[in-house]
């Protein structure tokens, strides 16, 4: 980051929740760079930004389409980059029809599942056997999250133009797709001037190139929308035509929030996921190991995937060892089946619906921290039983007697029969193991005391927990449990505590040949007859040589900036990933000031700062043979190794569910009719009609003006996420000690609001009330005429702790992104009352006074396809009959 | 003590007489003060470890005096943090020492309305049982075409991002076994 040559910083306000990552930003622009921000509200990373754009919340593909737009229509686009590491020449399906064509919607729309077949989207020629087909399951199993370490596949070669003028290659499609993205569009749809627009687009394009690269930086300002993976795909379009993959001082940098987030999704706690992003098997796409192991790999695919049938082998192997065996499929037999979407919220509806029995929560709060707080106490209300493992007493453990709910009588304690441990845990000095933080990097922590008391880690508590039910079940001869039994549990433990060896497992994970148990130094060594055990193939190497690589603490000063000495990062110790298109196509730096790696002739082999993100010796020259696989079948001149054919997709045929390019929907609830398409919000959204559930009507929907106003929700720098490890602490509470929202001057006069004062805010699910903050940092906006008031809260306050407040997130319901089924909790409508909420039983009236004056019917939501927007039924291809 | 011995003594004539003309430094200290040290000069032992709260990764060093924490300070050898620690990273000694942290292990009965006491390892046992109860009756071996499912959807399990890979990888493994699919993270979120 401190390489940058331009900054922007878009959905995060680094400096106030990333403040010491934020020191990279300021070496850049020390040494030159501009930074730029965009937001909603003006923070303190605007105020130390050249420049700051406040933008409508939800609108952000608007603005970056338009510097797509902006790039293409003036041909500022990085060529020789974009034609050889990018599938800008390739063509198209003739079949393909773009939502610019169709008022919204691409070609392929399923209206009975509101779900996309993908097969008109694909390569010419490739129309029936690449891509996914029908998308239903995928966003019912949030499969797109599997393409966190590799791209989608593509069956074969694919027809190019390289002059990039073929109509229907990706860079023409692109083109026509964003032509309409302008900067007077930029005005209507963002509120952001012109002239603001122009600035930022210049010093992107004119910062990017040979000599000069831009770095994209992006937060859970992005992500929690639902089309919050459309706008990342985004802001990578635009790094890729401007050459910013690959480089040092490039890249789309996702600040992830919380220590070892990154670690959580690498070795996931996820339904849909097992370690190293192989899918979890769903119970009638994958009957068997090898239909399982052929649905990840694609044979005959290009890239490092084909390796998958060793990966995953070596994953059942670590998991059930003497008892996974070649000729039982190594126990593929024993793993659960997905049978559609098994998510965090469905999981919450079903408790409601008393379908589930029992719940653990390891360190999280979802009572304030989830959307719909609500729904998530009613549904912890109704377990048999809950185990809270946390440092402090938390709203999740307290809900059944200090509750919003409990004030309201929706709760009785005497009549709420779920049973609750609560088990107190070890905090991150009392026990030792890798935190996975932002960049990939592992980081080994030392124990630096015991825990207090009955507190424990979760390495201990798992493994204990495991080791008795596995006592329990001895001599079950139920196939059920063989699973359980066959387990292979026998970590030693150490110390008073009995504490499991967290290096044992850090072994495991990294992986070892099962003959000699010799740990593996990379998982090109994987074996697919069990000769290798491997418990996260990703992490493969950072237990090489039998040392533990992520404790390696080198001093930064002693080294150079990019400090491959200090800790370990996945894959391969590599600290920039895709860095052979730091390279032009011949193998040399693209300049001497952005020199990376390359490649060295009279050695025969890549070189540079860094772990080559390349097969070693393979020469830039190098060329497939006809019929090639797997890595060989990489040129030496296809730098994303990952991707089914070695190229930066602009265009994305599969994988992605809801487009093939970026478009720009309002969010699920907004008040503004989308001024670019007759469908108002992203089509395929992942929508629950469940009776707890509700959204706030948008236009064209009657009774919008009932929620009139956009609220948005971040972090303070002093809180954590649901405050259970600051509200907590005494310096952290008494530093922000108390709930409030900012408001604009102007809207404090519009609700008759008073600085200091008390305010409540209304949704269709809550009523919450906060201290009054009016300031000039929420500037309303003007959108096609029309005033915008935008409202801002932290989200960090509940009813336990130091210090206490209303939750932010009990406003939200609940709609996700259809690729990873992250809900859209950046932005909502609501309407804002001077003065204090009512309490008990007035509460629930005031939100059903609101809810019936907004038509809302429990149960029913606003439909998927706006009335009026033409669909085709799916599989039919033509002109888009019915276009406006 | 002497006059002259306290006329030396007295800040005000150190400062405008001595090295340091703005009493910013030994001007200004006493003999009490002088003599103090920082309490991490004299841990028992220092360990490095990582910042829990954001996901830059901040290097931290944890003082340890009489197997207490005493102090946690920004590690000025990382490449990445180089030794800075923001509010919350610089009040994580307060995290692990707060006063509100809970020690034992607490029990609610159901319809109960208050806290009782639990034994560690009772508390333990009773969660083993009820895990095999809830997998035991909600347990799907087919679906309806009699393809295997060999799963629970009666438990759920949501974890935080302070967990780390040696955790998460125990409790993906032992939760994978026992056929609970239900298995979330704030990553989700």
């Amino acid at each position: 980051m401190a390489n940058a040559d331009v900054i922007v910083i878009q959905g995060s306000n680094m400096a106030e929740a990333h403040p010491v990552g934020f020191q990279w930003v300021m070496e850049a622009k020390r040494r030159g760079a501009k930074v730029f921000h965009v937001d909603p509200r003006f923070t303190r990373t605007s105020a130390v930004a050249d420049a700051y754009l406040p933008i409508r919340a939800g609108t952000d593909i608007a603005l970056l389409g338009a510097v797509v737009n902006h790039i293409l229509s003036n041909e500022l686009d990085f060529r020789e980059y974009v034609l050889a590491y990018t599938n800008a020449a390739t063509i198209v399906s003739d079949d393909f029809v773009d939502a610019e064509d169709a008022d919204g919607l691409f070609s392929g729309f399923d209206p009975a599942t509101a779900s996309y077949v993908q097969d008109s989207w694909q390569y010419a020629g490739h129309e029936r056997d690449s891509g996914s087909g029908h998308t239903a399951r995928e966003r019912e199993t949030a499969a797109g999250l599997r393409h966190e370490s590799h791209g989608a596949p593509v069956s074969r070669q694919v027809q190019r133009d390289d002059t990039l003028q073929h109509p229907r290659c990706v860079y023409q499609i692109l083109k026509r797709h964003f032509a309409r993205y302008t900067p007077e569009m930029v005005e209507r749809v963002c509120g952001i001037p012109r002239e603001k627009f122009l600035e930022l687009a210049r010093a992107w394009t004119e910062n990017s190139g040979r000599e000069r690269t831009g770095c994209l930086i992006y937060s859970v300002g992005w992500t929690q929308h639902t089309v919050g993976v459309q706008y990342i795909r985004t802001g990578a379009i635009i790094q890729l035509l401007l050459g910013n993959v690959g480089r040092p001082g490039g890249g789309v940098m996702a600040l992830r929030g919380h220590a070892s987030i990154q670690g959580s999704t690498d070795i996931p706690t996820l339904f849909n996921l097992l370690p190293g992003y192989l899918p979890m098997p769903h119970h009638a796409q994958h009957p068997d190991f090898d239909a399982w192991v052929d649905s990840i790999r694609h044979p005959g695919q290009k890239g490092f995937w084909g390796g998958a049938r060793a990966y995953a082998a070596s994953l059942l192997k670590a998991y059930w060892g003497d008892a996974a065996t070649p000729e039982n499929d190594f126990g593929y037999g024993h793993l659960p089946r997905l049978t559609g979407d098994h998510g965090t919220y469905q999981q919450v509806l079903n408790m409601i619906d008393g379908k589930v029995k029992g719940y653990f929560l390891l360190g999280q709060n979802p009572a304030v921290g989830s959307a719909h707080g609500r729904a998530q106490r009613l549904g912890m209300a109704n377990l048999d039983w809950l185990v809270v493992r946390d440092l402090f007493m938390i709203e999740s453990a307290t809900f059944w007697q200090r509750g919003p709910e409990v004030a309201t009588g929706e709760i009785v304690p005497e009549q709420c029969a779920t049973e609750v441990f609560f088990l107190p845990a070890a905090s991150h000095v009392e026990k030792e193991g890798t935190f996975t933080q932002t960049q990939r990097l592992l980081q080994w922590r030392e124990k630096a005391v015991d825990p207090p008391g009955d507190a424990r880690s979760e390495l201990w508590f798992f493994y204990h927990l495991g080791r008795r039910i596995r006592e329990k079940l001895a001599g079950s001869t139920l196939p059920r449990d063989r699973a359980l039994l066959d387990l292979t549990w026998d970590y030693p433990t150490h110390g008073r505590l009995a504490e499991p060896d967290a290096e044992a497992v850090l072994r495991e994970i990294n992986g070892y040949d099962t003959v000699s148990g010799r740990p593996l130094s990379t998982f090109t060594q994987a074996r697919d007859d069990g000769t290798t055990a491997i418990g996260c193939w990703i992490y493969t190497g950072v237990y090489a040589d039998g040392v533990n690589q992520a404790a390696r603490r080198r001093p930064g000063h002693e080294q150079d900036w990019v400090a491959a000495e200090w800790g370990w990062a996945w894959p391969a110790n590599r600290r920039m990933l895709y860095n052979r298109a730091s390279a032009d196509p011949q193998g040399r730096p693209w300049s001497e000031r952005k020199r990376y790696v390359w490649w060295d002739a009279d050695a025969g082999r890549w070189t540079g700062r860094d772990v080559p993100d390349f097969e070693v010796t393979k020469p830039p020259s190098y060329r497939p043979p006809e019929g090639a696989t797997g890595p060989a079948a990489l040129a030496g001149d296809d730098p994303f190794i990952m991707q089914s054919d070695g190229k930066g997709w602009l265009y994305a045929p599969s994988g992605v569910l809801d487009g093939p390019l970026p478009t720009h929907y309002e969010p699920a609830e907004s008040p503004v009719r989308n001024p670019l398409y007759g469908q108002q919000a992203n089509p395929t959204r992942k929508r629950y009609d469940h009776p707890v559930n509700s959204t706030n009507p948008s236009p064209p929907q009657q009774h919008d003006e009932v929620f009139p106003y956009v609220f948005t929700v971040s972090r303070l720098t002093e809180h954590h996420t649901a405050g259970g490890m600051s509200r907590t602490v005494a310096p952290l509470a008494e530093l922000q000690p108390e709930m409030f929202v900012e408001v604009s001057p102007e809207l404090a006069t519009l609700a008759g609001l008073t600085h200091l004062g008390w305010a409540h805010l209304i949704t269709a699910r809550a009523a919450i009330e906060a201290r009054v903050l009016v300031t000039d940092r929420l500037a309303p906006l003007t959108v096609d005429g029309r005033v915008i008031q935008q409202l801002w809260l932290p989200y960090h306050f509940g009813f336990e702790g130091l210090v206490t407040g209303d939750s932010a997130n009990d406003l939200f319901g609940i709609t996700l992104d259809p690729n990873v089924l992250i809900q859209e909790s950046k932005i909502g409508t609501c309407d804002v009352r001077p003065g204090r909420r009512p309490t008990g039983a007035a509460l629930r009236e005031l939100v059903q006074d609101y809810r019936t004056r907004a038509g809302i019917v429990p149960g029913v939501l606003p439909p998927a396809v706006t009335p009026g927007v033409p669909v085709e039924p799916p599989g039919s291809t033509g002109d888009g009959e019915g276009n406006p | 003590m002497g006059l002259r011995d306290r006329l030396l003594g007295w800040p005000v004539y150190r400062q405008l007489t001595g090295t340091d003309p703005l009493g910013r430094g030994a001007a200004a200290c006493s003999n009490r003060s002088a003599e103090l040290t920082a309490r991490t000069e004299g841990a028992d032992r220092v360990a490095r470890s990582v910042c829990p709260y954001c996901a830059v990764g901040c290097g931290q060093r944890v003082f340890v005096t009489d197997d207490q924490v005493t102090q946690i300070e920004g590690d000025p050898d990382s490449p990445i943090s180089r030794g800075r620690l923001c509010p919350k990273g610089a009040a994580s000694r307060s995290l692990v020492t707060s006063p509100l942290r809970q020690t034992t292990v607490r029990y609610r009965r159901p319809y109960g309305t208050e806290w009782e006491d639990l034994d560690l390892d009772t508390a333990l046992d009773m969660i083993a049982d009820r895990v095999l109860a809830a997998r035991a009756e909600t347990w799907e071996d087919v679906d309806a075409e009699g393809r295997p499912l060999n799963r629970t959807l009666g438990i759920a399990s949501l974890g935080g991002a302070t967990l780390d890979n040696e955790e998460n990888y125990l409790i993906k493994k032992l939760f994978t076994a026992m056929g609970a699919l239900q298995i979330e993270n704030q990553a989700r979120i």
